[in-house]
């Protein structure tokens, strides 16, 4: 009876798991090493080494790098203030500093358009101010300053979850120790919140490295980061082998961050949790 | 000092976050097709968006995959926790992990794996004379997919939590399994359930990448209609729209943290 049940919890699931999730995975992999006569090949794979795919590839790495450290160092200062505020407080003005999470992001990413454009909010002003005019739409900066707006809140949500649960005895212990600030940040409250740092900077990184909305509204079409190659390749091109190749390549790069993670990573229960 | 410069900063950040949305809202009050200079108020924007055909389509549809994609995500989910809960643990944690993958893996690359099985999964059909049509359907099954990590999140801690004896007195007290699930183990794990659809029909909302990849011509979500839009050049009726959503998502929020002060779970962004 126990057995049976089981089998009818397990079985649903199970076949979804397999048939939107595994196989899928595969058939990129089988589309990345195949050609369209479905003979072997690593072509899909050495298409990075095209200059304006190598070249889209490291600005992705560049920027999304960029946006995640800048997230970071603007965050954590921002979750220490709010942590420290009194706990009812607290949570409200949490609260507001995520609320732009919850939002459509494209509408988010399409606001910026709207301040950095030409003719756009900022210039106005600078125009109004008798300055000259910037041109600030279509760069990589441009591209980065999006990437930093929407995914702040995601930076500062787990620091901020990771410092409320912190034991400040812990803190006050190591000042009356004789830490320094200094020293007591670094080596307490740092190693401490470990686990909300780990999963802000991935929760930036991947998807900055992976984006290919921010550089569409943000970048024109001058400047391409290689997840706007990768989508031409399937929506536009239509050659979902070399599309497959390129996801495959992109995919070593978020694992590999991942493994870079999970090793700083202190927080058992996570571990178990990524592949 | 201390105290003035963190305040200074705080304020900053704030300023740094809600000014773009604040200039959307302005806009879409602004009464000129350009938006180099300001033509006086107006709701005309408003109107225009109601009447927009395409606009309302992408609305009701976005709102019908949200609810239909959550509730079947959130019954799968509950399905996965309470099997996972009994499972070896090495067993639960492959599980996990394989579940997990939409989680932690880039979108586009589940967006595409998911275009190409629907591809693959149609050239198999079409040897039998059925046909996948990439639409509605297609995107469905897609938002459950990327939803079920979520709700397994939410509830299986849930489960974890429950005390077996509990539900193995009720039998001992003579109720059926079923009553004892019903009595007993469902209101322990019904505020993750709750949260879990939440969770779930919030990312179903706002998704755009992976409904980009299986959503085929003539279908639209919100998003992928406001990435057309976009990249068309700008329709004043955008700006009306986002402020629109933004004052749906603010009022949602308050409800929820109203209702059970509900935390902010960690998710991830939508692209």
């Amino acid at each position: 009876m126990k057995k049976k049940n089981n089998a009818l919890l397990t079985g649903p699931y199970l076949i979804w798991t397999v048939a939107f999730i595994v196989i899928p995975l595969i058939l990129i992999v089988y589309y990345g090493f195949t050609d369209e006569n479905h003979r072997f090949t690593l072509d899909n794979l050495s298409r990075i080494t095209d200059p304006v795919t190598l070249k889209a590839l490291l600005l992705s790495l560049l920027l999304s790098a960029l946006a995640t450290a800048v997230c970071l160092i603007m965050a954590y200062p921002l979750a220490m203030i709010l942590s420290r505020m009194k706990s009812g407080a607290s949570a409200i003005i949490t609260t507001i500093f995520i609320i732009p999470m919850w939002m459509n992001s494209l509408l988010r990413i399409f606001a910026w358009q709207t301040l950095l454009e030409r003719n756009g909010v900022i210039n106005q002003l600078l125009a109004f101010l008798h300055l000259p005019p910037q041109h600030l739409i279509n760069t990589p900066a441009a591209i980065a300053l999006g990437m930093i707006y929407d995914y702040l809140p995601f930076m500062l949500l787990p620091i901020y979850n990771s410092l409320t649960k912190l034991d400040w005895n812990v803190v006050n212990a190591a000042y009356d120790l004789g830490a320094n600030g200094r020293q007591t940040f670094f080596r307490v409250i740092v190693p401490l919140t470990m686990p909300g740092i780990v999963s802000g900077i991935t929760m930036v990184f991947v998807p900055a490295l992976t984006t290919f909305v921010i550089s569409d509204f943000l970048g024109g079409s001058k400047v391409l980061l290689i997840g706007n190659i990768i989508d031409q390749q399937f929506t536009q091109v239509g050659n979902w082998n070399a599309g497959s190749g390129l996801s495959l390549v992109l995919m070593v790069f978020i694992l590999v961050s991942m493994a870079v993670m999970q090793h700083f990573d202190t927080d058992e229960e996570a571990a178990g949790s990524i592949l | 000092m201390k105290k003035t410069i963190s305040r200074i900063y705080v304020i900053f950040v704030f300023i740094l976050l809600y000014a773009p949305i604040a200039v959307l809202i302005a806009f879409s009050f602004n009464n000129s097709r350009t938006r180099a200079k300001w033509g006086g108020f107006t709701f005309k924007w408003y109107l225009q968006m109601f009447q927009d055909a395409e606009i309302m389509g992408a609305l009701r549809n976005t709102l019908i995959l949200a609810l239909l994609s959550a509730t079947i995500a959130t019954i799968l989910g509950l399905m996965a926790s309470l099997s996972l809960n009994r499972m070896k643990r090495r067993n639960r944690t492959v599980m996990l992990s394989v579940l997990n993958i939409p989680m932690l893996n880039a979108d586009i690359v589940t967006g595409i794996s998911l275009m190409l099985i629907f591809i693959a999964f149609g050239q198999f059909l079409t040897h039998y004379g059925y046909t996948i049509v990439f639409g509605f359907g297609t995107v469905l099954v897609g938002h459950i997919t990327f939803n079920i990590p979520y709700t397994v999140m939410s509830i299986l801690p849930r489960v974890s939590a429950i005390n077996p004896s509990t539900y193995e007195a009720a039998l001992d007290l003579g109720a059926s399994p079923s009553q004892a699930f019903r009595k007993v183990v469902f209101p322990d794990i019904l505020p993750g359930i709750l949260s879990g659809f939440l969770l779930a029909f919030t990312l179903s909302l706002d998704d755009f990448v992976i409904t980009h990849f299986v959503k085929g011509p003539g279908f639209d979500t919100l998003s992928t209609k406001i990435y057309t839009e976009v990249r068309k050049g700008i329709k004043p009726e955008m700006y009306a729209l986002s402020t629109l959503l933004f004052l749906g998502v603010l009022l949602l929020l308050i409800v929820v943290e109203k209702g059970k002060g509900a935390r902010n779970k960690n998710r991830k962004p939508a692209y």
